[in-house]
């Protein structure tokens, strides 16, 4: 590889934001990899004589009220975080952009239809379908998905749909179409991978918003339930052992705000690098 | 209006069908078939589920929710009476998320990549980390736990005095505007900075207009456009992110409502709050629009 190539291709790296934001996701996602085959002490394991520590050489973050240690039970919340995270914005994406796609490719009354629906599910907070869903049935770490999914719809679905807009009557398009190509062919193979980066950065800047909605439904009781581990549910827990163990509340928490601020480093400085147009 | 709709369709297909027979979630696991059919029939759920739809809309856009299974009372009753908590608490906070994004706002603009703009994002990005309940039992964990200033939750009531109310909803509206706060901080620089670059500021530089004048005339005005509408959409945010808050703060709103009756299956309750808050987020955001066309003259509405 040449020096300049390199070089090119080292550039994001000194974007100072974007390069942050990496290194605290990297850290995010080795600690949750790491906590599926190790973690310091069993994140299971009671131990009523060590209940509500603070911070010690054995239990390096302290302990919760049934004497757990934190440090692992904080580990393995990461899993949670991140899996929630991901199909959460995995369904608003998967939905949005065949929806926005067959919006802005077909146009009509498709468009008109799904526009209005998206008009409607827009402004609807995740945390007033979780209730009324939960309402129902027994929450559950399923239903704290699909509520956050269902809030990203309109958003990844209006982004599909301005870019479709904006290329089906490109040339390089029609020459497609004048070649034999169909409308799954052109919409699959030509169009869609045009709109790509728009998406990508749209789901980076999604995902922290989603680990905060999971932390909060499970803070709630609407979400996640125990015996997952999940940051949300541990403040939960925390909360009626302030004065006994302040740390048990610090910490969890901690870690929501670091992945939080990582994934919004990260999604900031990817939009300046990927989309010049949008940096603010 | 199409939120709305999609709405009340939603909360009326989740809360009727969804739980299968209302009768029998009503009347337990002692209800007979036969008292079970007799109260079916009262209720009207043997009619066509469109028209019990539109009964049941018809209703609430009169205000009748309905009654709690839980409580035995009208469920508007039992939402204004909440509201008493959770508003004042969403002004709170939206007057605190105010007051303080501005003025930060307006600053880290002018300081345009020196220490301060980079100190005030910095802030900003801290801000829109933290979610609103942590923050929450940090101030308990502060001002309560350590300092005992505060109380670390509850609510007298207003018939207590005033000030002892907006005391117990202070620590609450920081922790609730926090995140708010970090968004507009964010806007009212970005809308700064995009009104500074006009020609119309150049040329009011240029004529020796003073920079106080060209900021606070020139483009405070303009940028407040922006930064209005944002705040406007972020107020129907507050009212949904002070269900969390309540729950930390032990104070009796509307958000403890919905979680209280979810616990007791007092579904009634469940449908008003979420219909009732939906709603008010619809209203902001309509109100929002129409104020943007005043604030703006160059957006016309056909």
């Amino acid at each position: 590889m040449s020096e300049r190539a390199l070089s090119r291709r080292m550039r994001p790296l000194r974007h100072v934001t974007f390069t942050l934001g990496l290194v605290i996701t990297l850290c995010l996602l080795a600690t949750a990899a790491l906590s599926l085959v190790y973690t310091p002490q069993d994140p299971l394991e009671m131990s009523i004589g060590g209940r509500l520590q603070g911070p010690s050489g054995h239990h390096l973050l302290g302990t919760d009220q049934f004497g757990r240690d934190l440090l692992s039970r904080i580990m393995t919340g990461a899993v949670t975080s991140i899996l929630v995270g991901v199909i959460a914005v995995g369904i608003g994406m998967g939905v949005g952009v065949f929806l926005g796609m067959l919006s802005g490719y077909f146009g009509g009354w498709l468009d008109e239809g799904f526009m209005r629906l998206m008009d409607a599910v827009q402004g609807f907070p995740a945390i007033l379908s979780a209730l009324l869903i939960t309402a129902v049935f027994r929450p559950s770490i399923t239903i704290s998905m699909v509520a956050i999914g269902v809030a990203f719809l309109p958003v990844f679905a209006r982004l599909t749909r301005a870019a479709f807009l904006e290329l089906r009557d490109r040339d390089f398009v029609a020459a497609a179409r004048a070649l034999g190509a169909g409308d799954a062919a052109l919409i699959a193979r030509h169009i869609l991978p045009n709109t790509l980066s728009p998406l990508i950065v749209q789901a980076t800047i999604s995902f922290p918003v989603a680990i905060l909605a999971e932390a909060g439904l499970a803070y709630l009781g609407l979400g996640t339930q125990p015996p997952h581990p999940s940051w949300g549910l541990m403040l939960r827990e925390a909360q009626a052992f302030l004065g006994l163990n302040p740390w048990f509340a610090i910490f969890p928490g901690g870690a929501i705000a670091v992945t939080v601020l990582g994934l919004n480093l990260l999604g900031d400085g990817l939009r300046d690098l990927l989309d010049p147009k949008m940096a603010g | 209006m199409a939120t709305l709709l999609f709405v009340s369709v939603l909360v009326f297909v989740v809360v009727r069908i969804l739980p299968g027979d209302p009768a029998l979630v009503i009347m337990g696991t002692e209800g007979s078939g036969e008292a079970a059919a007799r109260l079916r029939e009262a209720m009207g759920l043997n009619r066509p589920l469109v028209v019990q739809y539109l009964d049941w809309m018809a209703r609430a856009l009169v205000g009748d929710l309905g009654r709690s299974i839980q409580y035995d009372v009208p469920v508007g009753g039992l939402i204004l009476s909440r509201l008493s908590v959770t508003l004042p608490l969403t002004l709170m906070a939206a007057g605190f998320m105010a007051l303080a994004a501005i003025p930060v706002g307006v600053f880290a603009a002018t300081h345009q990549r020196r220490w301060g703009d980079y100190l005030s994002m910095t802030l900003s990005q801290i801000g829109v980390a933290v979610p609103g309940f942590w923050a929450g039992l940090l101030l308990i964990l502060l001002f309560s736990v350590r300092l005992g200033w505060f109380h670390s939750g509850g609510f007298d009531g207003w018939a207590q005095g005033v000030g002892s109310a907006l005391k117990s909803l202070l620590l609450p509206a920081v922790a609730l505007g926090l995140f708010q706060f970090a968004v507009l901080a964010r806007t009212t620089r970005s809308a700064i900075l995009e009104v500074l670059r006009e020609e119309y500021v150049t040329t009011a530089r240029a004529k020796g207009v003073p920079e106080r004048t060209v900021l606070f005339r020139h483009t405070l005005r303009n940028a407040m456009i922006p930064v209005l509408t944002v705040a406007g959409v972020q107020l129907g945010q507050l009212m949904a992110g002070s269900i969390i808050l309540e729950s930390v703060f032990y104070l009796p709103g509307l958000g403890r409502l919905a979680l209280g009756a979810i616990s007791a299956r007092d579904l009634p309750v469940v449908q008003g709050v979420v219909l009732f808050v939906a709603s008010v987020i619809v209203t902001i955001n309509v109100a929002v629009d129409i104020l943007y066309g005043f604030l703006d003259p160059r957006i016309r509405y056909e």
